[in-house]
């Protein structure tokens, strides 16, 4: 079943009674630029580098190791590859020019959801190599967070493709 | 801030906020791409500028016809493990992996020793001098269509008639006698190391294998199998380092096991041991028990760490370098950790001098010669320090994955260093032949990956054994010809290199080789080999 993507939101700041301010929504924005981004980046790069693999990151797991080995087993290693780098760029794309920008959500929580908990930063587990300390909260956590946000208020009409390909509509002046 | 209501203006075309994306995704990619790109150039271009060939060593004949009629002499720790590479292994040991593949399923040692290469043998025979073992060998390699016999002695071994070839894995004082024997018999030999255990049955063992040319010799060096090696000897040859004056070599240990403080046997009595078969040439002694099972703790018997470990590190050099025999040895130590009663040290350095020698240069014409070859080893803790080669142009560590680093002062890669094309702390080359290939330049990332091991795959789909290489090369020798990678001349050096060590530990001096008249130097009315054999 398709989510409901384009269904009115039924967060707090609801259309009919609120509205962003012209700030408000360009620092939303701004966020989903950012992460964008960084997805975007970071899945052309592997795309470009044919020697990457995120086979040692997926045995290295520190927790659910059954299930991350069998990720990077001989058959399955190639296609989670190419599925993440393929997922990268698409939540990238999806971010930085505004289409789909939902599905990109979901689609980028998902990954996150995934490399966070190959390795969370729980105590007593090894830490791999990491730029900063983190106790439970680390950076993917923050950006799966980020995009919940950036879910919520996807603003494609503000900044974003979408806006061509569908009338713009009162109702959707949150999307 | 302003409260925007005015719909009107979110429903306005705005061409900068529709498209506005669409540069801001294509400078990201340009950027990602550009980026990769040329840090694959630069990658080419320094695996170009090195020019190192990695190659793994070549497989070894085949292993058709007949099926060779093995014998083991020594059927103690080693001879055990010797006996599994051939793929026999004793039901204790099949009982013991079984139970530790159920605890632990990614314990894979069964599979991997069942899924071995058949090497078409027949263990056919079998030397110990205690009976409990040499038991264990008859029950558990009586079967599957292998017949093995027991010999009360080697000489009735050899001269059996039933025996094509023979491993030797007893004590280091019954290498070079057995060895001689059975070279003289005609029967194949893989001797373990060191290849004799003094000086003066260094030089007859050679004689023996000269003279017997169709005989097969082989010294139980099974890192000269290991993968990287032809291409460490590459990176040598293209003078990649520039001039190599110092290699640092070290075993570093930390525990009884390693110590050689090995397990006693409870049904081992006089009655089960061989004791004067166990002494031979060794100073008569009462039955003991820890001389028996612990004998590497004793000179009479042993060579301590230079002829136990030292040899595997000086052969892993030599197998590179072949630098010989070195001009002058000094060494020091002494007993530091395990004060259990054993005569040799358990803390040894050793300094090998080649003074002649030289990997090449990289400066002006005669500045350059000369090399220490330095082994440092203690078996009071573990601190892996890794082998160096160490040249003025870079440094070569060297396992089973092989790393060079430019040298910051070097003169080779000045220019390249100074353009910040060759960063001094990132590697310039890296082999590890459990990854595909070779590389230039690895993220901290990809190291740390590395280096835990993880990216191991198998070679061919079987584990790679250095061991089972080492014999399958000795056995193809005696079916297809040729000579093995460790055979009389290497194990001459080897023995010669160790021994010398040995010598200067216990006489606390400088000793010498002429190289000349092919003998350490010794003073007037010394004896050399009565200094490495006694206790004191």
């Amino acid at each position: 079943m398709r989510p409901r993507l384009h269904q009115p939101l039924k967060s707090s700041i609801n259309m009919n009674t609120h509205t962003l301010t012209a700030a408000q929504r360009n620092t939303l924005v701004f966020l989903r630029v950012l992460i964008g981004w960084h997805f975007l980046y970071e899945g052309v790069i592997k795309a470009y580098n044919p020697s990457w693999t995120s086979k040692g990151y997926l045995l290295s797991a520190s927790i659910l190791k059954p299930f991350f080995a069998w990720l990077a087993g001989e058959s399955m290693v190639g296609a989670i590859d190419m599925l993440n780098i393929a997922g990268l760029i698409f939540v990238g794309i999806s971010l930085l020019i505004g289409i789909k920008v939902r599905w990109g959500c979901i689609a980028g929580i998902a990954l996150l959801a995934l490399y966070y908990l190959a390795h969370p930063p729980f105590p007593g587990l090894p830490q791999g190599p990491t730029e900063g300390s983190y106790w439970i909260v680390n950076k993917n956590l923050f950006e799966m967070a980020a995009l919940l946000v950036v879910y919520q208020f996807p603003l494609t009409s503000a900044f974003g493709l979408e806006s061509m390909f569908s009338k713009p509509k009162a109702s959707t002046a949150l999307k | 801030m302003a409260n925007d209501n005015n719909f009107n203006k979110w429903n306005r075309r705005d061409l900068l906020k529709t498209l506005g994306g669409i540069p801001l995704f294509g400078a990201v990619w340009y950027a990602g791409a550009s980026l990769t790109g040329s840090a694959k150039r630069e990658k080419q271009f320094l695996l170009e500028t090195l020019n190192i060939k990695a190659s793994p060593p070549p497989a070894s004949g085949p292993m058709s016809g007949k099926p060779l009629r093995i014998g083991i002499i020594g059927f103690g720790i080693r001879g055990e493990q010797l006996c599994r590479a051939l793929g026999f292994a004793t039901n204790d040991w099949i009982k013991e992996m079984q139970d530790a593949a159920e605890k632990n399923p990614k314990d894979t040692r069964l599979k991997d020793f069942k899924a071995q290469e058949n090497l078409n043998i027949q263990l056919a025979g079998i030397c110990d001098i205690f009976d409990v073992r040499a038991e264990d060998a008859l029950a558990s390699f009586n079967k599957d269509g292998n017949k093995i016999k027991r010999y009360r002695t080697h000489t009735e071994m050899f001269n059996s008639g039933e025996i094509d070839a023979v491993i030797i894995a007893t004590p280091d004082h019954w290498h070079a006698p057995m060895a001689i024997e059975a070279m003289n018999a005609g029967v194949h030999v893989y001797v373990e190391k060191p290849m004799t255990h003094n000086v003066s049955e260094t030089y007859a063992l050679r004689d023996a294998v000269l003279k017997n040319p169709k005989t097969v010799f082989a010294v139980g060096h099974q890192h000269r199998q290991t993968q990287s090696f032809l291409t460490a000897q590459d990176v040598i040859q293209k003078n990649i380092l520039g001039h190599v004056s110092l290699v640092t070599t070290n075993t570093n240990r930390n525990d009884d096991n390693g110590a050689w403080q090995y397990d006693i046997h409870e049904k081992a009595s006089p009655k089960t041991i061989d004791w004067n078969m166990f002494l031979g040439s060794a100073p008569k002694t009462d039955f003991n028990l820890e001389h028996f099972f612990r004998w590497r703790k004793w000179w009479a018997y042993g060579s301590g760490l230079s002829g136990d470990l030292l040899t595997h590190d000086y052969d892993r050099i030599n197998c590179i370098l072949k630098m010989g025999i070195p001009h002058s040895v000094t060494a020091s130590g002494g007993i530091y950790t395990h004060r259990d009663g054993r005569n040799v040290p358990d803390v040894l350095q050793v300094n090998m001098e080649f003074p002649d020698f030289s990997t090449g240069g990289s400066q002006d014409k005669g500045k350059e010669k000369g090399m220490t070859f330095v082994y440092s080893a203690t078996l009071g803790n573990q601190f892996d320090r890794g082998t160096v080669l160490m040249g003025h142009d870079g440094s070569m560590e060297l396992g089973n994955r092989i790393t060079v680093y430019a040298d910051p002062r070097s003169t080779k890669y000045a220019e390249l260093i100074k353009e910040e094309r060759i960063e001094p702390g990132v590697p310039i080359y890296q082999y590890d032949p459990a990854v595909s290939g070779t590389d230039a330049v690895t993220s901290a990332t990809a190291k740390y990956f590395a280096n835990k091991g993880l990216l191991w795959t198998y070679r061919d789909g079987k584990r790679v054994d250095t061991t089972y290489l080492h014999l399958r090369e000795w056995l193809s020798c005696i079916r297809n010809g040729g000579t093995p990678s460790c055979s009389i001349k290497e194990g001459f050096d080897e023995a010669i290199s160790a021994h010398m060590a040995g010598l200067s530990f216990k006489l606390g001096r400088r000793i010498d080789w002429d190289p000349i008249a092919q003998k350490i130097i010794a003073k007037p009315g010394e004896d050399l080999d009565a200094v490495l054999l006694s206790n004191a």
